[in-house]
């Protein structure tokens, strides 16, 4: 199936916790935020919280800034 | 000398310099430069994680979190919802509440769009966020905001990133006169004397980023900065003299040889 992930098209297996998808990804979840579909998830809801098809994933870090 | 701290919401501060962290040539030059400037809050941007390229690690790789207090920015947000959305983002992926409130409304002067900043502000408030708005030098805004919860608020001093100073000291004294909250200015510092300048106003704190990032040195610019932040505030506490249109001596007239 297909999901938005930061904007672009990315392609899954098939539904699957926002978790899955970090570890997937290789993103440490400690240092990052998870908005989906316009609502930010808390860390303790990314391995309850399930993506499905055309979901918008927003993930978001911290960089550089004044 | 003991420095009085600044105090905003329930957090004080030893410094009265809050840094950005962007614009620097590498993280390393940016981690000598923010402990070079004594500041004790750092300023960071919210953005999508770079999934092509992950070699460049997290910033948190190289802020030592236990030693700086994270301020996340909205800063790119042109309007209420992208900048409270940003803000939300932020405080998941950080560790506080706090936040350095942008809504900016042109690009070319990045000027903020004040209504929006102040409707940001109120949405932010409710939700329990300590909010840090980036304004105009307008003491009507800023008395908005900070009838909207504001936690503080940070006039610019100029353009982000011109490096022209304090263009309109006389609107930051009306600020600070009129304000409840601490006011920082924020924005605008090139060099040293404008944030001595800043200070001597006997507002609370100055941020800065590009005058520090971008000079030759920023390291040694850094200290600069933290030296002439203490060196203002010092100066404004102390009081200066009143200015005067002609000479006033310096050394007794009584006893001068041949009178």
């Amino acid at each position: 199936m297909n999901i938005v992930l930061n904007g672009e098209t990315y392609k899954t297996d098939g539904p699957l916790t926002i978790g899955r998808l970090l570890f997937h990804l290789d993103i440490d979840r400690r240092r990052i935020a998870v908005e989906h579909n316009m609502n930010v998830i808390k860390k303790s809801h990314y391995d309850s919280t399930i993506v499905n098809s055309g979901d918008a994933i927003e993930v978001v870090n911290f960089i550089g800034g004044g | 000398m003991p420095e009085s701290l600044l105090t905003i919401a329930d957090k004080s501060f030893s410094s009265r310099l809050i840094v950005g962290s962007g614009k620097y040539l590498t993280n390393d030059l940016m981690v000598q430069a923010l402990e070079a400037s004594g500041a004790e809050m750092v300023t960071v941007a919210v953005r999508r994680v770079n999934l092509a390229d992950r070699s460049t690690g997290s910033l948190l790789d190289y802020i030592d979190t236990s030693r700086y207090f994270l301020l996340p920015n909205t800063a790119g947000c042109y309007s209420a919802d992208d900048a409270v959305r940003t803000a939300r983002l932020g405080r998941e992926a950080g560790l506080s509440n706090w936040v350095k409130l942008e809504v900016i409304g042109d690009e070319k002067t990045l000027f903020p769009d004040n209504e929006a900043l102040v409707e940001a502000t109120r949405i932010l408030v409710k939700e329990g966020f300590v909010v840090l708005p980036y304004t105009n030098d307008d003491p009507i805004t800023c008395r908005k905001l900070e009838n909207e919860g504001a936690a503080a608020v940070m006039p610019l001093g100029a353009p982000i990133g011109s490096g022209l100073g304090i263009q309109n000291p006389n609107n930051i004294q009306i600020i600070k006169a009129a304000s409840n909250v601490p006011v920082i200015v924020d924005a605008g510092v090139g060099t040293a004397s404008d944030a001595a300048i800043a200070m001597e106003l006997g507002i609370d704190g100055v941020l800065m980023n590009t005058g520090i990032a971008g000079a030759d040195n920023p390291v040694e610019m850094a200290e600069a900065m933290k030296l002439s932040v203490k060196a203002g505030r010092l100066a404004y506490l102390a009081g200066r003299i009143p200015r005067k249109m002609y000479a006033t001596a310096s050394s007794p007239i009584d006893g001068i040889v041949g009178s």
